[in-house]
């Protein structure tokens, strides 16, 4: 059983948003239709996006450290926004676990939204369907690029490799071996959806 | 939460259709119903249940992003509490109208009819709540006295409106109707202060420690990662202040239970009466229904804390 994930290293990312924008990029290019921007140049501008960098700031002055935190849809092995759709549109994929809406499906009532704890869903204002992050599953599965193409456009763009892509079910992986060797955590563990995306905390400076 | 109103009309109107199905049905049930011209009474007050039904299943459509897909919604029923509700809702419509229809015509059977109905009924509230009584990590909502709250709401408003509706059509209930009907929104009352009470106590399960995985104490959003709006912040955040929110609170508690229930217990039920409770009733429901929503606090907005 594979199961696809994103592994997000917190001492290397620098905030830059590159993922964020080559995210969009991709996603608004393929054939599913663009990720729409609603009154972009308006005063209250909207757009969807699968992917977002916040910034925290831990401790107190003068002992405080930057975190920049990347969060997009950590496609849990529970997921609890799948079994809520009344359409079957929202679905985890057997063969690599990533969490994916069809979109000829969904109808717009937003529950799966509701039941997801970390907010990774967002309502595409054009289309007005559920989009989420796909883990660029039209890229890592097109067998006509070249091997080392096939990962999502966040982890090709990522100046500093804080994003590792991978299968965390094969023990023998590059991101299992760092969940494994460095503690990668899962965000929200309270709730036992099983998030498959694990972030690597922040290691002691000496 | 930001309340939707289509959701608001949704749950308002059903809950009340049902409560009266319920208040009729049980009328038939006692026996208070004996000669044919009551039957009529009957007939048009399931009607009104249908219609109050049809209401609320159109408003449902306008929570929907792509509404002509709104078939597909019946499909996913065996894990789907919406799914479910979307089945059973459309299902009472129809054997509550087969009710009404076979008191019109005069047709025997209507108890049987009339017990269909209500397990169908009773069913569409337990549907109706769980959608969101089932979402663990909505605090507020993932407790049975959001069933509860739902089942005597509905019950409270339709029998007021039942009351109301034999006002004008047969003078005779009256009196009974509106005895239960306070009764049931006293009870209805109880139940939806146990739920504030509750509410009040809580203590979110989630942090911002874990929702980014750092133990420190102390821990401040810089920034969310972009300066506009996002779905994520207009569907979560009902962007009223505390003073709205206890403002809207005291509101719902006095027009939709603490008034309606002392008009009808010390005033003479006139359709003037009667008529002043259920339109109080009606906007203290829906400014109920919009406090569920809005009270409830989705863990994701610990993400969105602050712009930049």
């Amino acid at each position: 059983m594979t199961q696809l994930a994103l592994v997000i290293d917190l001492n290397v990312c620098v905030g830059c948003h590159a993922c964020v924008t080559s995210c969009k990029q991709w996603n608004t290019s393929g054939s599913a239709g663009p990720l729409t921007d609603d009154n972009p140049y308006g005063a209250d501008p909207i757009g969807s996006f699968f992917n977002r960098v916040q910034t925290f700031e831990v401790g107190e002055y003068p002992e405080t450290q930057t975190v920049h935190f990347p969060k997009s849809c950590l496609h849990c092995e529970d997921p609890p926004c799948v079994p809520v759709c009344p359409t079957g549109a929202s679905y985890k994929r057997k063969e690599d676990g990533i969490v994916l809406v069809d979109y000829d499906k969904c109808i717009g009532c937003k529950y799966c939204s509701w039941a997801c704890p970390y907010g990774a869903r967002e309502i595409d204002e054009a289309s007005q369907v559920m989009t989420k992050c796909t883990l660029c599953v039209d890229r890592i599965t097109d067998t006509k690029l070249p091997e080392s193409e096939r990962k999502p456009a966040c982890v090709m763009a990522c100046p500093t490799s804080a994003r590792l892509f991978g299968d965390v079910h094969d023990p023998e992986s590059a991101v299992s071996e760092a969940i494994r060797e460095r503690g990668g955590y899962e965000l929200m563990p309270e709730w036992g959806t099983r998030p498959a995306n694990r972030y690597l905390p922040r290691r002691q400076a000496d | 939460m930001q309340p939707a109103f289509s959701v608001i009309f949704l749950t308002v109107l059903i809950g009340a259709g049902q409560g009266l199905f319920l208040a009729l049905f049980a009328c038939e049930l006692g026996g208070l119903v004996p000669d044919n011209a009551e039957r009529l009474v009957l007939a048009k007050g399931g009607a009104l249940a249908v219609l109050l039904c049809l209401f609320g299943l159109l408003a449902s459509f306008f929570h929907l992003g792509r509404p002509e897909r709104a078939w597909r919604a019946a499909t996913m029923w065996r894990t789907s509490w919406l799914s479910r509700e979307v089945i059973v809702l459309p299902l009472f419509i129809a054997v509550c109208a087969g009710w009404a229809l076979a008191h019109g015509l005069g047709a025997p059977g209507t108890l049987w009819i009339g017990v269909l109905a209500t397990l169908v009924c009773l069913a569409l509230y337990v549907c109706t709540a769980m959608i969101y009584a089932s979402l663990k990590f909505l605090q507020e909502w993932a407790s049975p006295l959001t069933l509860v709250n739902y089942l005597l709401i509905g019950c409270a408003s339709g029998t007021t409106l039942a009351a109301a509706f034999a006002g004008l059509a047969a003078p005779a209930l009256v009196p009974g109707l509106a005895t239960s009907a306070w009764l049931l929104t006293l009870l209805a009352l109880a139940a939806r202060v146990a739920s504030l009470i509750r509410n009040a106590g809580l203590k979110p399960r989630s942090s911002l420690q874990s929702a980014i995985g750092v133990k420190h104490p102390v821990i401040r959003q810089r920034s969310q990662g972009f300066m506009g709006g996002s779905y994520a912040t207009r569907e979560f955040f009902h962007g009223r202040t505390r003073l709205a929110l206890r403002s809207i609170r005291w509101f719902f508690v006095l027009s939709g239970f603490v008034l309606p229930a002392l008009l009808l217990a010390c005033l003479e039920p006139s359709r003037a009466v009667l008529m002043l409770a259920v339109t109080l009733q009606f906007f203290g429901l829906i400014a109920e229904r919009w406090f569920f929503f809005a009270q409830a606090n989705h863990p994701q907005n610990l993400y969105y804390q602050a712009v930049s």
